[in-house]
């Protein structure tokens, strides 16, 4: 339904998205991860006609975005719930956008009544919570019943009952046989809402498949080993090729099983104190798949790899 | 004509378009009847007199029709406009054009209200509207608030901030063509093509006012006065849709 090709954003020297390719299915929920700054909001905004891509292009149903005659009924996008006049009441910014697609009035309170925001539709749209705004925006998006969405972000910034509306939503969404395109930072969050990933780092692709083909690659499996004869251990398991990381007074070991490690042990005559397969968090495997690509580094990943071992020491 | 609906809408669903014309119309009027009341009763006002309080109104018309524009910039609702609606020569064009229209008939009741006043203050002086430089005193200011908010739609596009699309609007209509007089030798030879000292030569053509500024020193003739200056508003409005065009939203 969407589909993108070689589409490349520069802004100066930044390459913000380079050479990406992907398609989106329809009638799925498609996650679009990346870490902060990837370039999915640019991206999305290429998808909308709204940024010129410096070289290739998106097609939405083979179309160009430009080429979509009343593009509302085609495409439905909330790409920053912000994007309202605060002094403009909720059903008067749905009536200008209603008007440009030629879509009927009656549709403006039918999507109102969908997101709940019927009582407060006279109200200033400055006034609302971002829960509100949140609303709003869906709506908007719905405005022109169309087969396929587009959400960046949708749940940030959210509280846990917005959170939860947002996820059923996308759900029924999909129900309804719409095409769905929702973008993340949160692997966790993706693995509940879409069937779909197009995974993205500094601006190009680095993996798109399934969300249950991606977690089980993401969250590698590993093994902690605690011993007092730890480099004795080290060595003997970095001979036969496997990859050892230290952790404290225990080492973190990939590449190979525990059966296989506790043979290396005992045939170099090593004591084992613990032998525990681990199975990584999928925000310790996004992390390792996007590490590369992460634009700006903090020292978070070191800050999450410790708070995920408290056991470690 | 959708899109005249669309902008109409958007321009109306705020407040500070009415406030804007509330004010662009009681500084006009009120202008006219600040002088006629204040003039000796030895004295005699002419049309023109009651006229040049347009000067104030033409500003604030300008804030206007630049907010128009720097407020969906600010709010990021272009970027929905665009969204809506991705031919963006259109959907500016139906910008300008509804902000002209609200902005002629503000012009329009400003001016016959400056003159309605000045005729109630001053029933003796020859105030009656008798010749076509009279009608076109009055009801040509309309048209000059129009092409105005033409041209501030445009600087709008441009410089997509709301303090420095005005600031830059402001200073250039109420300080920057006058000022530029001074420049020796060249100065005035400049001054005699600036766009709103030859549209104020479309209104009043070469009289002066008895009560008021001087006539304009523009060269070219009333109606030549009036194309040069709409020529002006659509090449920089042309110009700002050009760029919005390239640029990303």
């Amino acid at each position: 339904m969407i589909e993108a090709s070689g589409l490349t954003k520069r802004y100066g020297n930044t390459l913000a998205v380079n050479n990406l390719s992907f398609s989106v299915a329809t009638g799925k929920v498609t996650g679009f991860l990346g870490p902060n700054g990837a370039g999915k909001s640019t991206t999305m905004r290429m998808i909308l006609g709204l940024d010129n891509p410096t070289a290739g292009e998106v097609r939405i149903g083979g179309k160009r975005y430009h080429d979509l005659k009343d593009p509302l009924r085609t495409v439905g996008a909330l790409l920053d719930a912000k994007w309202v006049h605060p002094n403009r009441s909720a059903r008067a910014h749905l009536m200008w956008m209603a008007k440009s697609n030629r879509i009927p009035a009656s549709r403006v309170d039918e999507v109102l009544d969908v997101v709940g925001l019927t009582t407060v539709a006279g109200k200033r749209a400055g006034g609302f919570s971002l829960g509100m705004s949140q609303r709003l925006g869906i709506a908007g998006a719905l405005l022109g019943d169309p087969e396929v969405l587009l959400f960046d972000e949708p749940v940030n910034g959210l509280d846990p009952e917005g959170i939860l509306w947002i996820r059923k939503f996308m759900h029924r969404l999909a129900d309804d046989g719409r095409t769905v395109f929702v973008s993340s930072h949160l692997l966790s969050e993706m693995a509940l809402t879409a069937s779909e990933l197009v995974v993205i780092g500094k601006g190009q692709l680095i993996a798109q498949s399934s969300t249950e083909e991606f977690v089980a690659r993401a969250a590698e499996n590993t093994v902690k080993v605690r011993s007092p004869q730890l480099p004795v251990l080290r060595e003997a398991l970095v001979r036969a090729s496997a990859q050892v990381t230290d952790a404290g007074e225990a080492l973190i070991v990939s590449g190979m099983d525990s059966a296989k490690i506790g043979e290396l042990a005992a045939s170099a005559n090593v004591v084992l104190h613990e032998l525990s397969p681990q199975t990584g968090s999928l925000e310790q495997a996004f992390m390792q798949i996007t590490g590369d690509s992460v634009e700006y580094h903090t020292g978070l990943e070191a800050e999450a790899q410790q708070a995920l071992q408290p056991t470690a020491r | 004509m959708t899109l005249l609906a669309v902008e109409r809408i958007k321009l109306f669903t705020t407040r500070s378009p009415w406030w804007c014309a509330l004010i662009a119309i009681v500084l006009t009027a009120g202008f006219s009847a600040l002088v006629a009341g204040a003039a000796p009763s030895t004295a005699t006002i002419d049309v023109a007199t009651t006229q040049f309080g347009y000067q104030f109104g033409v500003a604030v018309i300008m804030v206007l029709a630049a907010l128009s524009v720097t407020t969906e910039y600010r709010f990021g609702t272009i970027r929905t406009t665009f969204q809506a609606v991705p031919g963006r020569t259109s959907v500016l064009i139906a910008k300008a054009t509804v902000v002209a229209l609200l902005s002629l008939v503000i012009g329009e009741i400003g001016a016959f209200g400056a003159w309605a006043l000045g005729y109630a203050i001053r029933p003796s002086d020859a105030l009656a509207l008798d010749t076509s430089a009279e009608w076109i005193n009055v009801a040509g200011v309309g048209v000059l608030f129009a092409l105005a908010a033409v041209i501030a739609v445009a600087v709008g596009i441009l410089i997509r901030h709301s303090a420095g699309a005005i600031a830059l609007l402001l200073i250039y209509v109420l300080a920057v063509e006058s000022l530029v007089q001074l420049i020796p030798t060249v100065g005035p030879k400049i001054h005699e093509w600036l766009p709103f000292n030859v549209a104020e030569k479309f209104l009043r053509g070469a009289g002066g006012a008895v009560q008021g500024p001087p006539p304009s020193d523009a060269v070219l003739s009333q109606g030549w006065s009036l194309a040069y200056f709409a020529g002006i508003a659509i090449v920089l409005l042309a110009v700002a849709i050009g760029v919005a065009k390239k640029r990303d939203a």
